[in-house]
């Protein structure tokens, strides 16, 4: 990709982020005025755990450039336990797109606490250019699915 | 060590004359064990010892995957009295996954599994030439090595020793022996405690094997190139994919009685199907093909034991069971999981330890 192909392609980020932390978080850095890119496409749940597996196999399927979970830091979730289960999905997730020579990439798991509306703007940025970098999801031509 | 009998006797008539005694006797009330079905095989419950005689607890074949059977036998309650259970050893890991997903019960079940050569393959079985191909598999087998025309995954299995048997069937050229590895089993043939001894298998036969089915698991492994296919080799394998959910409806893990993907809230609405051309242009009919066979992967792929039920029913020969296999074997050693391995420990993503996988996280 060209640096100006670059610079035109805003990723499309499917964020999952949990009521309690993330989602939080990230109103944070909106009440804080932060800048970050308009890239990602918040969705609250209540838990990172209830994100099943298959949300995000969906989501890259059908074109998503890639998929942000957001969680409680280990040993903060709201419901105890609730971001262990999402961490052991998440391991079995990353091997089976590895496995397939998926790119792994395009997945990310990070905790972020209601408290930190800067490490949420940090994680948006960042996560975008790594995109941009990767380029756009090409099963988002495929036809066959 | 464990106690050992030695059964004299031809591979069927040995193990059989065990159940007629333990049936007449009282020993147990039922047999359950796969046998002569019209011109095919199928498993049977026999209680009546003079009906025994179209079972052949032995026979190198796998109809449907047992765990799915005795799951449903046991569904939702123990069942009464107790029930000699001849099975494979991935059938019986199948159905110690099920026990812990708590869809089957395990009380009153005397689990016999022989050491496994591998199950004869449907392409075989439909061509009306497997009860021709025993001599030559018994032959293989009784040499250590691997019999011909068995499934793939069989071939690459290194788990062909039974794990959770209360009695470990070791069939050899003059009969079979046969290793009691719990008390219950030991309480079944107490009155004959004169014919036991201790011991252990041979071992060299077994390490032969073993060693085979690891050279030939690599390189099933090897050859799949799964790392290479990326989304092109998704579509490239399963581009013949007719969608009949065969793979899943004998998969012994894929347990719902209502799967996910037979669902409406599996289907696209005319608004997705506007969408999803708006943007691609063109799109195959039914959809989520790809989607289907990766979301199978997320829901068994930590329990897959490898039978190779799920390629042998696939009407357009798929290698499903080889790709199932190979991702099984990834994820599960991710959690250093052998599926099946025992009836305790759980399924890896039912439970967690809170110092671990940070390198997951970033």
């Amino acid at each position: 990709m060209t640096a100006k192909q670059k610079e035109e392609f805003t990723p499309n980020i499917i964020g999952f982020l949990c009521n309690w932390c993330t989602y939080t978080g990230a109103d944070l850095a909106g009440t804080s005025r932060l800048q970050y890119p308009p890239s990602i496409l918040p969705i609250r749940v209540m838990c990172s755990s209830r994100v099943d597996p298959l949300f995000l196999v969906s989501a890259i399927l059908r074109g998503a450039d890639a998929v942000l979970v957001g969680g409680c830091h280990p040993g903060d979730c709201h419901y105890s336990e609730g971001n262990y289960y999402t961490r052991r999905r998440f391991a079995m997730m990353k091997k089976i797109f590895d496995t397939f020579g998926l790119e792994s990439e395009r997945i990310r798991l990070s905790w972020i606490s209601a408290s930190e509306g800067p490490r949420f703007a940090q994680v948006v940025t960042e996560y975008t250019d790594k995109i941009k970098d990767l380029g756009p999801n090409k099963i988002a031509n495929e036809v066959f699915l | 060590m464990s106690k050992v009998m030695k059964i004299q006797g031809d591979i069927d008539s040995g193990i059989k004359g065990i159940l007629r005694n333990l049936l007449e006797s009282g020993k147990v009330e039922a047999v359950f064990a796969v046998g002569d079905s019209g011109d095919g095989k199928s498993y049977f419950l026999v209680t009546d010892p003079a009906k025994l005689d179209g079972i052949r607890p032995l026979l190198p074949f796998m109809p449907e995957n047992a765990a799915n059977l005795l799951s449903r036998l046991t569904s939702g309650d123990t069942i009464s009295g107790k029930i000699a259970v001849v099975i494979k050893p991935c059938e019986l890991r199948a159905f110690a996954e099920l026990v812990k997903r708590e869809q089957a019960e395990r009380d009153n079940f005397i689990f016999i599994s022989p050491v496994c050569g591998g199950a004869l393959n449907f392409d075989i079985y439909n061509s009306g030439a497997l009860e021709n191909a025993l001599p030559e598999y018994w032959k293989a087998f009784f040499a250590g090595e691997n019999p011909a025309d068995i499934r793939p995954t069989c071939a690459a299995c290194e788990h062909f020793v039974p794990m959770n048997a209360d009695i470990t069937v070791f069939p050899d050229k003059d009969g079979c022996e046969l290793f009691l590895n719990t008390d219950a089993a030991v309480e079944l043939f107490k009155n004959k405690s004169s014919d036991m001894s201790e011991g252990e298998f041979d071992s060299n036969r077994i390490e032969k094997l073993k060693t085979a089915r690891k050279a030939e698991r690599e390189k099933l492994f090897d050859e799949l190139k799964l790392e290479d296919m990326q989304i092109k080799g998704l579509i490239d394998v399963f581009g013949r994919c007719l969608g009949c959910h065969g793979c899943s409806s004998v998969c012994p893990i894929c347990y719902c009685a209502l799967c996910a993907f037979d669902t409406k809230e599996n289907e696209f609405q005319p608004p997705v199907f506007e969408n999803e051309l708006s943007r691609r242009g063109a799109m195959r009919v039914p959809p989520n093909t790809v989607f289907f066979h990766l979301g199978r992967i997320t829901h068994m792929s930590i329990s897959c034991v490898g039978c190779g039920m799920c390629a042998d029913v696939c009407p357009v020969d798929i290698p499903v069971a080889s790709i199932f296999t190979r991702v099984g074997d990834a994820v599960q050693k991710v959690f250093d999981y052998i599926p099946g391995s025992d009836f305790e420990e759980p399924v890896p993503l039912s439970t967690f330890i809170e110092d671990e996988l940070a390198e997951v996280e970033e």
